[in-house]
C-alpha cells in the first residue's frame, strides 16, 4: 500500500516550512534512513529521512515551495509492484488531517489567533507619520537590534550558550559572529549560574553584557546573580556601581515542551526594585525596546516568547529606532472596555477585541510593553474612560501582573469602575505536556471574551 | 603607583616589614573597636571580623598594583583596609551613617570602593567569585594588563559556581587570582566535616589550572606567593589558585559562640602563629625597630581607629529621601 509523506513538524514551534530541495527524484529506491528532502523552518535547515522503505512514486510538493504546512502531503511512496495509478493523492493543503488536529495542535496558542486588525487610533506613535515600513520577523527584529547597538558601542557583547558558532538554539545571533568576531560574540560552557555571574562581573568592570538564557526557565540556576548581584549593588552601593547589561531569552511557555520549560516570569521579576524589565509584543516592540535596553544603565529583563520569534510585523526603516520605557502603545482604542496585557498575551487581547467589535462591544487594547517601569497612567486614563477593564496574560493566576494592575486601579480609579477587573491567566497548574491540557492550561481568547462580556453585563 | 618589588625572605627591608607590621596592625584594631562597637549597639545586623586573618590581605595587596581589582564575601573589613579605602567611610557604614561608603545603604557585608577598585562585599556565599571572573574578563576585553584578587574561604569552595568558574576562567585565560581563603571554618562546619579532599587548591587541576598553598599567618609567604600569582596572571595565562592558611580568632560572626572548637586550640594559634607577632619578632630581632618605635606606631593606629570611631558616631543617619536613591541610574556608573 501506498505510504504519503507528510510535511514534518521539525521544531515544536513549527506550523509551515520551506521545501527546499529534493535528495531524491520519482522512481528512486528509498530505504528507511535516506535522506529525501532538506526542509527550511524559520529556525534552520533540517535533513528529512525516509521512515518507510520503497518507490518514491510522486513528489506532491515541488522543491522550493514556500509556506508547506506541517502534515500537508509532500509526497508518496509507493510498495514494490504498485503503480502511481493505484493511487488517488489528495490535492496539497487537504491532506488527511486528524479530526481533532486543529483543536489539538502543538500550535494551539498560534491557532487561538487571528491576525490583529491594524491599530484605529495610535494614541502614541512611536515613529513619525509617512516612515518606510519593513515587514519583519520578531526574530529578525531582535538580531537587527543588536547588531546595531553593538556597531555603536564596542563595550556591547553577548554571551550565552549556543550564540556563536551554532548561530543561536532559536537564531536570535544569525550572523553575529561572523560580523562581530569570537571575541564579542561568545560561547559559553552549560553553566547558567557561573556565566551570569561572570557577565555581572564585566558588567561591574565597564562592559555592558548582553546575556541570552536559551529560556528563562534555565535562568533559574542564575537567579541569585540577576536579583542579589545584578539588582542590588547600585543601591548597596550608594550609587557607585551597578550593573548596565541585559539578560534576555524567550519565556513563557512555547509548544508541548512541558512543565520545566513553559513557565512565565514576568510577574516574579517584575517584583524586583533595581530591574527593568521589557516584554515586547510586535518585531517594532522588540527592536526598539532592545535598543533602548542595551543602553539602559541598569540590569534588564528581556522576555521573548518563541512562539512570537516567527511572526512578522511592520517595523519602521529608520538609523535609529528606539522605543522609551515606561510607555505603554494603544494598539486599539475603544470605549466599552480595556483589555491590558502584553508579549504574547496580547495574540488573545487583539482577537478577542475583533470578536468583540462583531458583538458591538468596543474594546479598547493597551500594550503595555514594560512591565517595571509600568505605564499605568496610561491604563487609568483608559479605565477612567471606559469603566471596566480584563487584563490578560498566560503567568500564573497568584501573585499575577494582572494582580498588580487591579490592586493600581483600586486605589486610583475605584469610583470609576463599574465592574471588579477580571485577571485573565494561565491557569494555576505546572504546564501539562499532552496537547488538549495544554491548550487547557493557557489562557484563551475565549476566557477574554468571556471576561469582557461579564464585566460589560452582556 | 609602580609595581611594588620585594624579595621574599632574608633582604626584607625595615621599612616593608615596618608597612606590613601597620597595615595588620591597623586591621586588628579597627576590627577590636567594630566588636566594641557593635557590643554597644551602635553596629547592627551581621557583622563579620577578619582578626587572625591580616596576613592574607596585607600580603597579597603587597603584590597588586594600581589598577588591580578585587572581590570578596562579607568578611571583607580587613580586605577594604588594605587597598586604603579610608577607615572613617568604612567603620561608618558599619554603624549606618551618611558618611559610610555605601551613604549607610549596604552595611558591614556591602561596601564598594570604585576609586580603590574594591568590588564588595558580596553577602551570598561564592557569588563573588564568578563576579571576581567577569571582573577579569572585562579587563581581558578591554586590552589591559589588570588582575583581580577574587577572595573566598573554605566553605565558599564548595559552592558550584566556584567550578563553573573554574571551568570558563581557565577557557578563557582570565587574569584573576582565586584567593581561598583557608581559615578552616565555614561558620560553624570544619573542613575536615565538609570535604574529604586533602587540600582545596588542587580541586583546580581539574579544569587546568595551576595553584599552591601558602601560610596565611606569613605575610612575607602569602606576597611572595601573591606575586608569583600576580605575574602568571600578567602573562596571560590565566587564571592561579592560591589557598592560603589562616586562621579566624573570633567566631564567624559577632553572634557566634564558637563551640565548635576548643579554647585552647584557638590560644594555641595566637600564641604560635600570630602573623602580627610574626612581623614584630622579626622587626625587632633584626633590630629594624625597637620597642619604642613599635610603642609609636601602636599609638598612631589608635589615634587613626579612634578618630573613625568617633566619625561613625558622629556622622548623620542618612536622610530619609536616600531610601529613595540609587535604586536605578541614569548613566553608566562604571568608567569603561
Amino acid at each position: 500500500m501506498a505510504t504519503e509523506i507528510l510535511m514534518p513538524a521539525l521544531s515544536p514551534t513549527m506550523e509551515e516550512g520551506t521545501l527546499a530541495k529534493w535528495l531524491v527524484k520519482e522512481g528512486d529506491k528509498v530505504s528507511s534512513g535516506d535522506i529525501l528532502a532538506e526542509i527550511e523552518t524559520d529556525k534552520a535547515t533540517m535533513e528529512f529521512e525516509a521512515v518507510d522503505e520503497g518507490i518514491m512514486g510522486k513528489i506532491v510538493v515541488a522543491e522550493g515551495t514556500e509556506g508547506v504546512k506541517v502534515n500537508d502531503v509532500i509526497a508518496v511512496l509507493l510498495e514494490d509492484g504498485e503503480s502511481m495509478d493505484d493511487v488517488k493523492v489528495a490535492d496539497k493543503g487537504q491532506a488527511p488531517v486528524p479530526a481533532d488536529k486543529e483543536q489539538s495542535s502543538a500550535t494551539a496558542p498560534a491557532a487561538a489567533m487571528s491576525h490583529p486588525a491594524p491599530a484605529q487610533i495610535d494614541a502614541s506613535p512611536d515613529w513619525p507619520e509617512g516612515t518606510e515600513m519593513k515587514s519583519t520577523t520578531v526574530r529578525e527584529a531582535l538580531r537587527d537590534a543588536m547588531a546595531e547597538e553593538m556597531r555603536r558601542d564596542d563595550t556591547v557583547f553577548l554571551m550565552g550558550e549556543e550564540v556563536a558558532e551554532y548561530q543561536g538554539a532559536y537564531k536570535i545571533s544569525q550572523g553575529l559572529l561572523d560580523e562581530f568576531g569570537a571575541k564579542r560574540v561568545i560561547d559559553t560552557p552549560i553553566t547558567e549560574h557561573g556565566f551570569a555571574g561572570i557577565a555581572v562581573g564585566a558588567s561591574f568592570g565597564g562592559l555592558k553584557p548582553i546575556v541570552e538564557f536559551m529560556t528563562f526557565n534555565f535562568a533559574m540556576q542564575a537567579m541569585d546573580h540577576l536579583i542579589n548581584s545584578a539588582a542590588k549593588t547600585l543601591y548597596m552601593s550608594g550609587g557607585q556601581m551597578g550593573a548596565p547589561m541585559v539578560f534576555r531569552g524567550p519565556n513563557g511557555a512555547a509548544a508541548r515542551v512541558g512543565a520545566q520549560h513553559s513557565q512565565d516570569y514576568a510577574a516574579w521579576f517584575m517584583q524586583v526594585p533595581g530591574l527593568k524589565v521589557v516584554m515586547p509584543y510586535s518585531a517594532s516592540d522588540a527592536k526598539g525596546l532592545m535598543k533602548s535596553a542595551i543602553r539602559d544603565p541598569n540590569p534588564v529583563i528581556f522576555l521573548e516568547n518563541e512562539i512570537l520569534y516567527g511572526r512578522s510585523f511592520d517595523v519602521p526603516v529608520m538609523d535609529d529606532f528606539t522605543i522609551p520605557f515606561g510607555k505603554a502603545k494603544i494598539e486599539r482604542s475603544g470605549d466599552d472596555v480595556t483589555i491590558v496585557s502584553f508579549g504574547i498575551g496580547m495574540t488573545y487581547a487583539l482577537a478577542a477585541a475583533e470578536k468583540l467589535a462583531e458583538d458591538g462591544i468596543s474594546a479598547e487594547v493597551i500594550n503595555l510593553r514594560t512591565l517595571r517601569p509600568m505605564d499605568t497612567e496610561t491604563i487609568l486614563a483608559s479605565v477612567k474612560k471606559t469603566n471596566r477593564c480584563v487584563t490578560v496574560e498566560e503567568g500564573w493566576p497568584q501573585g499575577s501582573v494582572g494582580n498588580y494592575i487591579s490592586s493600581v486601579i483600586m486605589q486610583e480609579a475605584f469610583d470609576y469602575l463599574d465592574a471588579p477587573v477580571i485577571n485573565c491567566t494561565g491557569k494555576d497548574v505546572p504546564m501539562p505536556y499532552a496537547a488538549n491540557l495544554e491548550k487547557l492550561a493557557l489562557t484563551t481568547t475565549d476566557e477574554v471574551i468571556a471576561a469582557v462580556k461579564k464585566v460589560t453585563y452582556k | 603607583m609602580p609595581p611594588k618589588k620585594q624579595d621574599a625572605g632574608s633582604n626584607v627591608s625595615a621599612e616593608e616589614l615596618l608597612g606590613h607590621y601597620r597595615e595588620m596592625l591597623m586591621i586588628r584594631r579597627f576590627e577590636e573597636k567594630a566588636g566594641q562597637l557593635y557590643g554597644m549597639g551602635l553596629i547592627g545586623g551581621f557583622c563579620h571580623l577578619y582578626i587572625g586573618q591580616e596576613a592574607v590581605v596585607v600580603g597579597l595587596e603587597a603584590a597588586a598594583s594600581e589598577g588591580d581589582k578585587r572581590v570578596t564575601s562579607y568578611r571583607d573589613h580587613g580586605h577594604m583596609l588594605a587597598c586604603g579605602m579610608d577607615p572613617k567611610g568604612i567603620m561608618a557604614e558599619l554603624t549606618g551613617r551618611e558618611g559610610g561608603f555605601s551613604k549607610g545603604k549596604g552595611g558591614s557585608m556591602h561596601m564598594f570602593s570604585k576609586e580603590k577598585h574594591f568590588y564588595g562585599g558580596h553577602g551570598i556565599v561564592a557569588a563573588q567569585v564568578p563576579l571576581g571572573a567577569g571582573l577579569a574578563f572585562a579587563d581581558k576585553y578591554l586590552g589591559n594588563d589588570r588582575v583581580t584578587f577574587a577572595y573566598f574561604g573554605d566553605g565558599a569552595a564548595n559552592q558550584g559556581q566556584v567550578y563553573e568558574t573554574y571551568n570558563m576562567a581557565e577557557l578563557w585565560d582570565l587574569p584573576v587570582i582565586f584567593v581561598i581563603e583557608n581559615n578552616q571554618y565555614a561558620m560553624g562546619t570544619s573542613v575536615k566535616r565538609s570535604t574529604k579532599s586533602p587540600s582545596l587548591w588542587e580541586r583546580g587541576a581539574a579544569y587546568g589550572i595551576p595553584g599552591e598553598e601558602v601560610d596565611g599567618m606569613d605575610v612575607l609567604a602569602v606576597k611572595a606567593a601573591g606575586e608569583k600569582a600576580v605575574a602568571h596572571c600578567r602573562a596571560g595565562k590565566g587564571p592561579y589558585i592560591l589557598e592560603v592558611k589562616t586562621y579566624r580568632y573570633r567566631g564567624h560572626s559577632m553572634s557566634d559562640p564558637a563551640k565548635y572548637r576548643t579554647r585552647e586550640e584557638v590560644q594555641k594559634m595566637r600564641d604560635e602563629r600570630d602573623p602580627i607577632e610574626q612581623v614584630r619578632e622579626m622587626l625587632l630581632t633584626g633590630k629594624h625597630a625597637s620597642e619604642e618605635d613599635l610603642k609609636a606606631i601602636d599609638k598612631e593606629i589608635k589615634g587613626i581607629v579612634n578618630e573613625a570611631a568617633e566619625f561613625s558616631k558622629e556622622s548623620p543617619e542618612p536622610a530619609l529621601d536616600e531610601l529613595w536613591t540609587d535604586i536605578y541610574a541614569t548613566e553608566v556608573p562604571q568608567e569603561a
